[in-house]
Parts: structure tokens; sequence; C-alpha cells
């Protein structure tokens, strides 16, 4: 992404005609703000984009990118612009505004503009040309500005939030010495199981953990395989030298397990997570592991 | 971008180089299946291959314990036979692919063969089933008398 | 590839040192069930740390391993097992049912020390 960006010109005119040629652009742009915007603004409903927005809020949100664009036109540059594109981004992404819809809003106003272009100079054939040319060129970089900044701005989100979930949804916790403590809060599909199972496989070797308690309390429903996982990831715990002992089994928990046939006889399951670290305790004070998967609890 | 096809071209193909492992792999690399070591060969040409694409330490294992499960099945049931593994281009993903192909007995009955706990020698079974879980992709096709050939595909995450 | 046996007190300690073919595996097999009469030990440590795939073969062996060396009269702890290698065992579905783990060379001989002390 940052690629595309080093490759945009930092400025929209090359040539001594197309900054003449752009200077009168911009006055008319300015002249016909009012009519242009609406036109555009009606054009973005009409074509049931911004959906998540109100009428209001497109008009507003319609005039501030018109303004920019047009002041991109005139000081021939794109920095500010940039800038605006990301802010944009910012308050529209939350919004839910897709990327299809940003390019879509943006080649709208590319057109209502040509458009009305064409309208002012169609008597002079030649002008024409030269007016269209000047607008094309730099149109498509402002297009293109604004399109970048908004597909990054979604992305930078997209991996913030990433990182949020995944420190969220897998908190390995030392309570003490050999004792570790997984609290599963939340839906669990079969990606994150996965990674749970992981992460925790990880945390025994490094901890040099004996006993895991896997608390499930903040899990409202279970599926088969995520159950399947479970039993999984007791196993694979296991085959490392750790006893796993879960914890929380709602009713509801219970009632899916039986109903799918989950082999409940290589659980260890305790009631209450407090009562989880008391049964961690005692196996830790023996010091013995058992070494068959028979849990002596029930 | 070069397509698969044309990868395969340019492969050491039966060269027996793999052997040496896994200093030179290339796009494509077949390994022939004649012994329980060639199994070890498989799946360090395997994990060498899958580790080039990219795949992180989790998924190495889980590929070459596939490899090995499919190498297996031709030591025991074919004697001989091979395994090709290469790179996967889909766009912007990446995979690698494993075919074992052998002209062995064949499997009778291939959904038998791919149920849990199913075995013709009375041991663990094919381990299919295992594999395909294992897997993101996973074909077979079995004719008696002639061989066997599966075919399954991992995609990086 | 042998896989060196060593014999420490009452236990044998077989750590293998890197990646091992069917025929060595059941060679160490069939090694550490001759061994242990032979030094009459009462424990018996595989240590497989470097041991990157575990298939259904090397498990099959590893169990047959400990419930002979049990009928022999000793016990059997597998050590070393990797993360990735154990989560893709069970997802083989592959099990070392009634066969003791332990973490490393350290706790499988804190484990044989303690289950031993417990049963004399």
């Amino acid at each position: 992404m940052n690629d595309l960006e080093a490759h945009a010109p930092a400025t929209l005119a090359n040539h001594e005609t197309d900054v003449d040629l752009l200077r009168e652009l911009v006055s008319h742009l300015r002249a016909n703000r009012t009519q242009l915007r609406q036109e555009w603004a009606r054009r973005i409903t009409e074509a049931q984009l911004l959906t998540a927005m109100s009428k209001d809020e497109i008009f507003k949100e319609a005039t501030s990118v018109y303004d920019n664009y047009v002041e991109a036109l005139k000081t021939g540059t794109l920095e500010a612009l940039q800038a605006y594109a990301r802010n944009l981004s910012e308050r529209i992404i939350p919004r839910g505004v897709e990327t299809h819809e940003v390019v879509g809003i943006v080649l709208l106003l590319r057109d209502v503009l040509a458009r009305s272009l064409f309208a002012k100079y169609r008597s002079d054939f030649a002008l024409l040309n030269r007016v269209l040319d000047a607008y094309e060129t730099a149109a498509n970089r402002i297009a293109n500005t604004v399109t970048v900044g908004f597909v990054q701005e979604r992305e930078r989100i997209i991996l913030e939030q990433q990182e949020a979930i995944r420190e969220l949804s897998t908190p390995v916790l030392q309570v003490r010495e050999r004792l570790l403590i997984l609290p599963i809060i939340g839906a669990i599909d079969d990606q994150r199981a996965r990674q749970l199972t992981e992460q925790l496989l990880r945390a025994i070797r490094t901890n040099r953990a004996k006993v895991v308690v896997i608390d499930i309390t903040g899990v409202a429903a279970i599926d088969t395989n995520v159950a399947n996982h479970l039993v999984q990831t007791v196993e694979a715990s296991r085959l490392l030298g750790a006893t796993v002992i879960v914890t929380g089994l709602s009713p509801k928990i219970a009632q899916i397990l039986v109903t799918i046939g989950v082999d409940l006889t290589k659980m260890n399951t305790v009631g209450d997570l407090q009562g989880g670290i008391e049964e961690a305790e005692r196996l830790l004070a023996y010091k013995v592991i058992p070494g068959g998967t028979k849990a002596s609890q029930t | 971008m070069r397509s698969d096809k044309h990868d395969g071209s340019v492969a050491a193909k039966g060269t027996g180089l793999a052997r040496n492992v896994p200093t030179s792999v290339s796009r494509e690399t077949s390994v022939p299946i004649e012994s329980d070591l060639d199994i070890v060969t498989a799946r360090q040409v395997g994990r060498a291959l899958a580790e080039r694409v990219g795949f992180e330490a989790g998924e190495l294992t889980l590929i070459a314990t596939a490899i090995s499960e499919l190498a297996r099945n031709i030591v025991l049931y074919a004697k001989r036979g091979e395994v090709v593994v290469k790179v996967l281009e889909n766009g912007t993903r990446r995979g690698i692919e494993v075919v074992s192909s052998d002209e062995g007995p064949g499997i009778p009955n291939v959904t038998h063969a791919m149920q849990d706990g199913y075995s013709t020698s009375g041991g663990l079974g094919l381990g299919l089933p295992g594999v395909k879980r294992l897997m993101d992709e996973f074909e077979i096709s079995s004719v008696v008398g002639h061989g066997t050939v599966v075919k399954v595909a991992k995609w990086r995450a | 590839m042998e896989v060196p046996i060593l014999k420490q007190g009452d236990y044998l300690i077989a750590s293998i040192q890197s990646a091992l073919s069917d025929s060595d595996l059941v060679q160490l097999r069939d090694a550490l069930v001759e061994k242990v009469g032979r030094f009459r030990s009462r424990g018996v440590i595989v240590d497989v740390t470097v041991l990157d795939v575990m298939d259904s073969f090397s498990t099959r062996i590893l169990r047959d391993l400990a419930h002979m060396i049990r009928l022999r009269g000793a016990r059997t702890v597998i050590v070393g097992v990797q993360p990735e290698v154990a989560f893709t065992m069970v997802q083989l579905g592959l099990r070392l049912e009634g066969i003791a783990t332990a973490l490393d060379l350290e706790e499988g001989l804190a484990y044989l020390d303690e289950t031993g002390e417990k049963e004399s």
C-alpha cells in the first residue's frame, strides 16, 4: 500500500497549460458548488451508496469532500486531500462503509463534474478536449488518493482489531508455579479453539506447568467441533505431561456434551473455578500426576 | 506469475537428488518411496518446501506428519511408489500440494478406508481420515490391481 | 541411526538424537525391552524432544514399548513431546493412553522417583 502512495505524484499538473486550465476548472467548480454537490449527493442516494448514512450526513460529507477536491485541484498538491481521506475513512469505517462504496462515490463525483465541464465547453470542441485532458489526469489521481487512503485506513483498523482480539481471547494466566489458568470467555469457533490450544500448549512448555485449569463459565454455547477441540486440548496437554481440569460447565453445555456423545471419561471436571484451583493445588501437593487419563474425581 | 503446470516442467523430477535432502528444494520435488528410510526423506523434503512457502511451525508439523502417513501407506501396501510435493499459488494465496502414488494392489472400498478405525492390516488403519483432518484438501482415487493416488493440499492461513 | 541407551541407577534413559526411521524405532523398542531385564531396571525414559513428527507408526511403537516394559515389570515415561507434535497427534486421533508423559527428562525422572516411592 505504501508503494502505491509513493508512486502517486505529489502534484497534479505537469505543464504550464494544465495549470491555467486547472485554474479555470477550479473557478467553474466554485461557481457551481451548490448545484454540483446537490447533484452528486442525489446520485449517491440514487445509486444506493453509503446506505449506512442519513441524507443529511451524506450531503455534509459530500460538501466537505467536494471542497477538499476543489482545493486539491487548486493547490495542485495531494497532501491535504490525503490527510482528509484518512480522517474521513476513520469516521466512516466504523459506520460500516465498504470499499466499493468509496470507489463508487468518487467515480460518481468524477462523472458529475465531467458532465458539467462538457456542458460548459461543448461549443468549443478543441478547448473541451484540453479541459477534459487536464481534468481526467487530475481526477484520476484524486480518486486514487482517496481510495488508497480508505483501504489503508481499513487495513490498519483490521490489524489493530485482530491484535486486540488475539490478546483478549487467549489469556493464559500463571497463578502459581506449575499452575496455569485459561478462562475462556465469549464465543468459540473452530479457528479460535485451535488458537487457544496452540497457545496453551506453548504456555505449558514455557511455564513448565503441571496442571491447567480451563474455565468455560463464560462460554454460552458449544458445538460438536468446539467440544472435540476441548477434548483434543485436554489430550494434547497430557502428551506434554500436564493434567487439565475443566471447570464451569453450564447445565446447557453439559447437556450438549452428553447429547453429542463427547467422551467425558477423558475429561477431569470440577464444578467451578475455585473448586478447580483447589483440586489443582491438591494434585500439585502430591507432586505426582497420574499417568493414565482416567480421572480419579468426578 | 508462473502457472503450476509450468513449474512442474522445471522441477527435478525423479532424479533422486531429493534423497540428499533439503538443501536443493525446487518448487516441485519427487521422492521415490521404496523403504522406510524414504518416509523420513519425503517428510523432510516436504517440510523444507513448506517452510519456504512460509508455513508456521505448527502447520509444518501437520504437513510433515501427513506426508509421513501417506508415504508409509506406500511402503506398507504397495512396496514402492512416489511422493511429489509442490508449491501452490492461487492469486496471493500460497500453499503446498502432496501427491502420493503407487501401482500397488489398490483399495477395494475407498468409502470404508475413509472411515475412522478402518484397517486392512490389523494395525491402526490407513490413517487416511487422519490425513484428511490435517490438510485442507483431500482427493483419493484407487483402482484395485492398478494402484492408488492420494492428492492433498494445505493453504497458508 | 542407533539410539543411545544410558543406564542411570535404576533407570534406563533412551535419548533420541535425530529423526528415526521405522526400523530404528523398532530396534529401540527391542533393545529397551531386552535391557530392562538385563539391568533389572525399574523405569524407562524415552526422550522424544527432537522428534518433529510422531505419526501413527511411531505412536504405536511407543505404546507397544510401554506395554511390553510394563509386562517386564518396569514403568515407562515418554518425555519431551513438542507442543506442535502433540497438537498434530490429537488431530490425527493418536493417543498414548495409559502411558505416563512428562515435560522433559528432569520431570520424567521426578515422576519415576515419586511413583517408585509410593509403591515401595
